[in-house]
């Protein structure tokens, strides 16, 4: 089990959070077409090495959290919260 | 109940305290502080089991978890245990001990059979023989007959009454292991000011002064997990004559780390020779074990077989404690010790054994060959060295490194904060030890893996057959696959590989180490998290009222919904016919607490919402409702529910009841990854408010008698809400008052603080008295949006249909952006063939047939061309027939014809009519009025 240590909450067990994707693809602007949609919803790479996703405290503060996770050893190598709401 | 074989004195053992315990029946005496291993010994019992696959004899091996032989079911009924290892189970009071695999008795097996047809059961026996060429046909036919002679013990059949727990603990170091090493280890981490757990497995050895150091005895670490996090388990009753019934039986610790220590010792390991696997038999260091912790005589005549100097100490103890030594036999040429009056035979090793359920006594021979000598003993100790307990670091993945002078795996290195120290670093007294793994014999069996019966020549065979691969040979061979994960088996095991193919045991390498280093309970696994208790009930507020009046619950989620609320005899069906009937008549009430509830605060929420859902809430107005639907990005419908501004920056949305938590979360990532910048603030508060909706042609009689404020279609008009107040016996209780409905009627929604609600319940109930009112469940509640032809999130909204297919095409607005949006236009999400929301009456009186598939022709050949299929179906008691809603091809282009719905399954097949599906009042008037 990982240890997610959240900014505001500090270090607590993967069972407090949910998983929520990749976040190394960026969001297409509302304006883009449904290629550049098709790209962000579908296509993912399966990187061996630091990987970038989204983590929810949702059984603490419910930040989402972007966490770099390194695929080869589920060494979390960085951590950041989102917004500060 | 003697205890023949317990020595005078000495030994960890209370004399003052003895204990009675059967082993197969028959009554024996041991002491408090025995295993049942050292209690047997003490009474003389050497044979305890049957092997697994050839049911040879077979004794106590060891004097720990590493055992491969004396394992024992233990207890009766419900809490009878199998495969308990004797040589970790403490002996209490009563204690019920049977041995395994044998029938019809331990002395006299017909499964021993096995052993003399062994020559037909070589290594892969069961694949070549059963799963070859023909197929998994044959092993199907014979696998039931094969695990039940190649068993071990029996599984208790009925539900574990013991209680087990998990616990949660965080320090800066974690020992593990209690012996020498482990205790300077914790003591110099203790120093530093560390928060240091020591867990051991043993019964309570040590004990510290220090207030930051925390002891867990009975307690043994079976797993390093990601982030160093260790799982331990805790006996903390299985020891106790009459347990408490406050004390649970395991604990399962989550121990998170930031170092490990591991002075978890060194395992001594076997030797190869024929017929060493004889009850009599035993390491070394166990047959001291016994003597010294215990103070048991495991026998009267030892003859010691070794390849180091260890097993010279072990035979100077057992010496001391009376047993004869008839020999030692030295497999080294040059033995660097001599021993006092102790024959010693130099380049010599056991070449046979006798004695059918005990050894009786040994052929002795050079290695260099020619003849033997014949030795009387009843006790055999063995000694081929020692391996570290590396398991714990290899799954940190530590690597290991073999060192050649203890010819075993030690640590290496770790990318994690684990390290070894003592025996389990490979800091062993200087061993002289010489690799001899197995002593050539012109017959029997040389076993390597005791537990799993794999012999050396198994493992020559399957290097012969091309499993050179130290992970194909286990599975090949099963080596190291048993409950003792071959901790005195496998180094020998991959040695001998080694020496087959003629490689360096250094490049066979080891196979993975995986938790649990040794067997766990599934009790404790589960935790306390069984039966109710394996997730959350949650319940209205008005629940104690609902059951009181008789009400049927069913599961939504995690909540208890009542179905229906039978009258004296009434079934479940009638009782949710009469509810729907009443509320298309009169009136009726259901609870609707357990929609989701998120209340969304800011200026920007009308931006907000615009971009969650398709249809346009930017321009909805103080006081007023709508129903919204939003989409998942990939386009398809994600949830629907309403959308009521209550005040200009104050909005409330509600959602279905199982999918309240994943809307939740999908507006707090919008707000926080996405749009950071839009001034929204959202409160799911689904729990805070009970919520009441009042359906039928009475409702606003019932309302108008129940709140404070002008409840005209005028003055409250559709798609309304407002604040007021209900009368209610107790008091006023502030509420929210929705016009809207999801049955198709007249209907209002009332929502007041969940501690209010069972009041306001009551108070609908005594307002809706004169006007018929009746309480309705979710079964009526279904019938009534099946009638008007409302979808639910799962049976029509099933993440794969579009807002389109559902027929709420015409709510995407065209003028805005929203989720989901973008990926509309995909060519299969617009193409012909979709299958469309459509409502179907069944014809000729049938009964429509439960999620059945639509055909046009029931006659067709199989498989039959599949139209559609039924996603929610009830008799309409208010239409007086069989109704559905259902997906279909092109369905809107097909109201009016009649097609077949057909489910295999019942063997049913009814004719059904296609239509639009809204049954009742498709204009809507009734909502309005």
């Amino acid at each position: 089990m990982l240890t997610i240590c959240c900014p505001y909450c500090g270090p607590r067990g993967q069972s407090e959070f949910s998983y929520g994707g990749d976040a190394s693809v960026a969001r297409p602007s509302p304006e883009a077409g449904g290629d550049a949609w098709f790209a962000y919803v579908y296509a993912r790479h399966n990187p061996k090495g630091p990987h970038q996703e989204f983590w929810q405290h949702s059984a603490g503060c419910r930040a989402w959290l972007k966490v770099t996770r390194d695929t080869r050893t589920h060494d979390i190598v960085a951590i950041a919260a989102l917004a500060a709401k | 109940m003697t205890q023949p074989f317990r020595l005078p004195n000495g030994g960890d053992i209370d004399r003052a305290r003895p204990i009675a315990f059967t082993f197969d029946g028959i009554r024996h005496q041991g002491y408090r502080g025995d295993t049942l291993a050292s209690a047997l010994l003490a009474n003389g019992v050497h044979l305890v089991a049957r092997s697994f696959k050839y049911h040879r004899p077979r004794g106590i091996y060891s004097a720990g978890t590493e055992e491969p032989n004396a394992l024992v079911q233990v207890g009766e009924g419900a809490r009878s245990e199998p495969n308990v290892r004797a040589t970790t189970l403490e002996l209490v009071d009563g204690l019920v001990a049977r041995s395994q695999n044998r029938w019809p008795s331990l002395r006299l097996d017909a499964g021993a059979l096995n052993d003399f047809a062994s020559p037909l059961m070589p290594s892969g026996f069961y694949y070549k023989t059963f799963m070859g060429p023909a197929g998994p046909r044959w092993w199907l036919r014979y696998e039931h007959a094969i695990r039940r002679v190649a068993g071990m013990g029996v599984a208790a059949d009925a539900a574990d009454p013991d209680r087990y727990e998990h616990e949660h603990a965080h320090c800066d170091v974690l020992v593990i292991g209690a012996g020498a090493a482990g205790v300077a280890a914790a003591r110099e981490a203790a120093r530093d000011g560390a928060r240091v757990i020591v867990c051991d497995e043993q019964p309570p050895r040590a004990s510290f002064a220090e207030a930051n150091i925390a002891l867990l005895s009975r307690t043994t670490a079976f797993g390093v997990y990601d982030g160093l996090l260790v799982g331990a388990l805790e006996r903390l009753a299985d020891h106790l004559d009459a347990p408490p019934a406050n004390v649970p039986r395991h604990r399962l610790w989550k121990i998170r780390a930031g170092r490990i220590v591991l002075a978890t010792g060194a395992h001594e390991r076997g030797i190869a020779y024929a017929g060493n696997d004889r009850p009599g038999t035993m390491l070394a260091g166990a047959a001291q074990t016994y003597v010294e912790r215990f103070g048991v005589r495991p026998g009267s005549r030892a003859v010691v077989l070794t390849n180091n100097d260890a097993a010279y100490e072990s035979a100077r103890a057992l010496q001391s404690a009376g047993v004869a030594i008839a020999a030692i036999v030295d497999a080294r040429p040059q033995p660097t010790v001599s021993v006092d009056a102790i024959r010693v035979l130099r380049s010599s090793g056991i070449v046979a054994t006798h004695g059918r359920l005990r050894v009786s006594s040994v052929d002795v021979a050079s290695l260099a060959g020619g003849g033997s000598e014949r030795i009387e003993c009843d006790l055999v100790c063995v000694s081929g060295g020692f391996n570290p307990a590396v398991h714990l670091f290899s799954q940190a993945r530590g690597t290991l490194r073999y060192d050649e002078k203890l010819a075993a795996f030690v640590p290496d290195r770790s990318p994690l904060a684990i390290s070894a120290v003592g025996a389990a670093a490979g800091e062993l007294p200087s061993l002289n030890l010489e690799p001899v793994w197995s002593i050539r014999a012109r017959t029997g069996k040389r076993f390597v893996d005791l537990q799993n019966d794999v012999t050396a020549d198994d493992i020559a065979l399957a290097a012969r057959e091309g499993y050179t691969s130290v992970e194909h040979l286990k599975r090949y061979t099963t080596l190291g696959m048993g409950t003792d994960q071959g901790k005195t088996s496998n180094v020998v095991g991959l040695a001998i590989l080694a020496e087959a193919i003629g490689t360096p045991i250094v490049n066979v390498g080891t196979t993975t180490f995986r938790p649990p280093y040794a067997p766990i309970t599934l009790g404790a696994v589960a935790g306390s998290e069984q039966g109710a208790h394996l997730a959350p009930t949650r319940r209205s507020a008005m629940h104690a009222w609902h059951a009181k009046q008789g009400a049927r619950f069913v599961t939504a989620g995690l909540w208890l919904r009542p179905h229906s609320y039978p009258r004296g005899n009434e079934s479940e069906d009638d009782a949710a016919n009469r509810e729907a009937r009443n509320v298309r008549t009169n009136v009726g009430v259901v609870d609707v607490s357990t929609l989701g509830k998120i209340e969304l605060m800011g200026h920007d929420v009308a931006t907000f919402l615009d971009r969650l859902y398709i249809n346009t809430i930017g321009t909805l107005g103080v006081g007023r409702c709508r129903y919204g639907v939003m989409l998942r990005d990939d386009g398809l419908v994600l949830d629907d529910g309403t959308v009521s501004r209550l005040a200009p920056t104050h909005y409330l949305v509600t959602t279905t009841t199982v999918n309240a938590v994943k809307v939740m979360q999908n507006m707090e990532f919008l707000l926080q990854a996405v749009w950071p910048e839009l001034d929204v603030y959202v409160t799911s508060v689904t729990e805070q408010w009970a919520a009441a909706a009042i359906a039928g042609p009475r409702s606003r009689d019932t309302v108008a008698a129940l709140v404070d404020i002008d409840v005209s279609n005028a003055a409250f008009p559709f798609l309304a809400v407002t604040s007021c107040n209900v009368r209610a016996s107790q008091g006023a209780i502030p509420a929210r008052l929705f016009r809207m409905s999801y049955s198709g009627e007249l209907a209002y929604e009332i929502h007041v603080a969940a501690d209010r609600g069972s009041d306001m319940w009551e108070a609908v109930i005594a307002a809706g008295e004169p006007f018929g009112l009746m309480p309705y469940g979710t079964e009526a509640m279904g019938t009534l949006r099946i009638e008007k032809g409302h979808i639910v999130v799962g049976p029509e909204a099933d993440g794969r249909t579009t807002a389109d297919d559902l027929g709420l095409g015409k709510m995407v607005s065209a003028a805005k952006w929203c989720v989901g949006k973008p990926l509309l236009s995909r060519p299969a999400l617009c193409e012909r063939g979709r299958w469309q929301l459509v409502g179907l009456t069944a014809l000729d009186g049938a009964a429509m047939p439960r999620a059945a598939k639509i055909v046009a022709d029931p006659d067709h050949a199989l498989p039959n061309p599949m139209l559609g299929h039924i996603t929610s179906w009830c008799y309409s008691p208010n239409l007086s027939q069989w109704i559905a809603l259902a997906l279909l091809a092109d369905g809107r282009a097909r109201h009016g014809e009649t097609l077949w719905a057909v489910s295999p399954l019942a063997d049913a097949r009814v004719r059904v009519q296609v239509g639009p599906p809204c049954f009742i009042d498709p204009e809507g008037a009734r909502l309005r009025t």
